[in-house]
């Protein structure tokens, strides 16, 4: 038992989510990202209960952590109880911690993710908010879309919301208040912490690729790793 | 299987759903995509049923998409959520009502973290009073918004001017029902009906009218997949899921699609558009698609409200047709107007998916 098993093992999520895996492949047979990408839960879950820190290391800096999509379906058919999409939130977490996510293509999308929606939750008090879904980078919104995004003020304004107004209501400003306590709960979490992480690390990385960090959404950084597929992660 | 059975199935999962008095949590997801629906929901609660429901204007996000795209760690989720909880206990609340099925879902994942880790529990208490000051009590029954349209469902139907029915044969509508993955795939017996046979949606669609279409991938979720949409580079994952789901219900020939979760809705709809431009492939009759709705949508249709004021032109998959069928009047030429009339414009017609303009 190596020093990254024990961190894993001191993941809340990990605890509750492996009990002796029996390989079964049930997982696997539901998996919505076992479709579509070239993996497999029930060989995540081997991999860990080995306890084997080289593998584990490798794991965590390989794109396989980064293929599901979370919606816990593997919870559900389990005949053990475990849940391997939570294991990967362990994973996920401590490649980050560790700096291992900068060395795959899906791991450094995490540098994207939270300069989008991690950002946004501290700036603006929502995880999603209408006046950043911008058409540009997100074509397959389609017309009606990119209509109500030309006209928010007014379309907001007709469903009821109370569009970055005071008080309550749909898609109401969050007070500068509300926001403070948020970034201090962030403080005090670790949350900012982790935010600080994935910063420092993908800045590394970028200097390693010759790429343009910078502080936004539209560094050479940032396009390069909201749009990058080497098209070897599916199924051949 | 007998078939009578199956439908039975889901009475093994029953939850205690609050009766009155709700702390309401909006959803980032369905505010941004479908305000009307949200607007919705609180009309009928207060002005249908009488109601008290409590709009609180410092909650914030949950944080959940940030926790499930894994860049917002466990400890600062569950401090958020605390806070949440909080604010309903200052407002004089037990009962809480969540808007998006992510939240409902970590809500739920959060409770019986702190049932199985007391020290948790404790520890996030001391987060947030080091954090604000504030201190909090464990709602006394949390329930999703679709819970509460659920538990209401024939009072609703009572007070209807429409039923989901075809007015020219008089046949029920065929209509697929699509709950969000964390409803209840993590913890079935918070859900009604669990997770296999959900009841949430299916009661509904049986109260107003509607006959429930059971087909292969009924509970395939829709792709989102949190990053897998988020990050463009991943977006062939999430449209690859909605496109399985509507191959395998196109040969059963839905009405419509009924779904809980804020962001299902949005990608059920925007990908049917997608594929179309992709492939020139539309999922229902002459060039029309299968129209997506958010049962709160759903409930406001039924109770005659005006569609262009719960927001169904925001869909890219258009609701006319589906309204002529049930008999639902409309004004075409208002529904890309303002609320005063004032001319907004109208959207691009797409290429192959048939639009409805004026």
């Amino acid at each position: 038992m190596g020093e990254l098993y024990n961190r894993l093992a001191a993941d809340i999520r990990f605890v509750e989510s492996l009990k002796a895996c029996i390989n079964c492949g049930t997982c696997t047979a539901i998996c919505p990202a076992s479709e579509f990408y070239n993996y497999d839960p029930r060989i995540i879950a081997t991999t860990v209960q080995s306890q084997d820190d080289e593998k584990i290391r490798e794991l965590m800096s390989s794109d396989v952590i980064w293929y599901c999509g979370e919606c816990m379906s593997c919870k559900t058919r389990c005949p053990r109880g475990n849940t391997p999409g939570m294991l990967i939130m362990a994973l996920r977490s401590l490649s980050q911690d560790m700096g291992f996510f900068t060395e795959s293509e899906k791991g450094r999308q995490q540098l994207a993710l939270k300069r989008g929606i991690g950002d946004q939750i501290l700036s603006a008090g929502y995880c999603v908010h209408p006046q950043t879904v911008d058409p540009a980078m997100h074509p397959e919104q389609g017309p009606v879309w990119d209509w109500a995004f030309e006209n928010l003020n007014p379309v907001m304004d007709k469903l009821g919301a109370n569009f970055n107004g005071e008080g309550a209501g749909a898609l109401r400003k969050i007070s500068r208040d509300d926001l403070d306590e948020l970034k201090r709960i962030f403080e005090v979490t670790g949350g900012q912490e982790r935010y600080d992480k994935i910063e420092d690390f993908s800045k590394q990385k970028a200097a390693e690729m010759g790429l343009e960090f910078g502080t936004d959404t539209h560094s050479e950084y940032f396009n390069h790793i909201y749009t990058a597929n080497n098209q070897k992660h599916n199924h051949e | 299987m007998k078939l009578e059975g199956k439908r039975l199935i889901w009475q093994e999962y029953q939850k205690e759903i609050a009766d009155d008095h709700y702390f309401y949590a909006r959803s980032c997801i369905r505010q941004t995509f479908f305000p009307g629906a949200e607007a919705v929901f609180v009309k009928i609660m207060k002005d249908e049923l009488g109601k008290d429901i409590h709009d609180e204007q410092h909650h914030t996000s949950c944080t959940g998409i940030g926790y499930h795209a894994d860049v917002v760690p466990f400890d600062t989720t569950m401090t958020v959520i605390a806070r949440q909880f909080a604010l309903m206990t200052e407002a004089g609340y037990e009962n809480y009502a969540a808007s998006c099925v992510t939240s409902f879902g970590l809500y739920t994942e959060v409770l019986e973290t702190w049932h199985h880790f007391p020290e948790k529990e404790a520890q996030v208490r001391e987060f947030l009073y080091k954090a604000t000051g504030r201190e909090f009590n464990k709602p006394k029954n949390l329930a999703h918004a679709s819970d509460i349209v659920y538990k209401f469902r024939h009072q609703i139907a009572a007070k209807a001017k429409y039923k989901l029915i075809d007015k020219n044969t008089g046949e029920p509508l065929k209509v697929v029902e699509h709950i969000g993955c964390h409803y209840s795939k993590m913890f079935p017996h918070k859900g009604i009906g669990g997770a296999e046979y959900p009841y949430v949606l299916s009661g509904m669609i049986e109260a107003w009218g509607g006959e429930v279409i059971d087909y292969p991938e009924r509970r395939h979720c829709c792709g989102f997949g949190f990053r897998q949409y988020i990050v463009q580079a991943n977006r062939g994952f999430s449209l690859s899921c909605s496109k399985k789901k509507f191959d395998s219900m196109e040969p059963y020939q839905p009405d419509m699609i009924i779904t809980n979760c804020p962001g299902c809705p949005m990608f059920l709809d925007r990908w049917q558009y997608a594929l179309s431009e992709m492939e020139g492939k539309t999922y229902g009759k002459n060039n029309n698609g299968i129209p997506v709705f958010t049962y709160e949508e759903v409930a406001g249709m039924i109770m005659g409200y005006d569609p262009w004021k719960i927001g169904l032109q925001l869909h890219q998959v258009s609701a006319e047709p589906l309204l002529d069928k049930i008999g639902i009047p409309y004004d075409p030429l208002s529904k890309f107007k303002g609320k005063n009339g004032e001319d907004l414009g109208i959207p691009e017609t797409p290429n192959y998916l048939k639009f409805y303009a004026d």
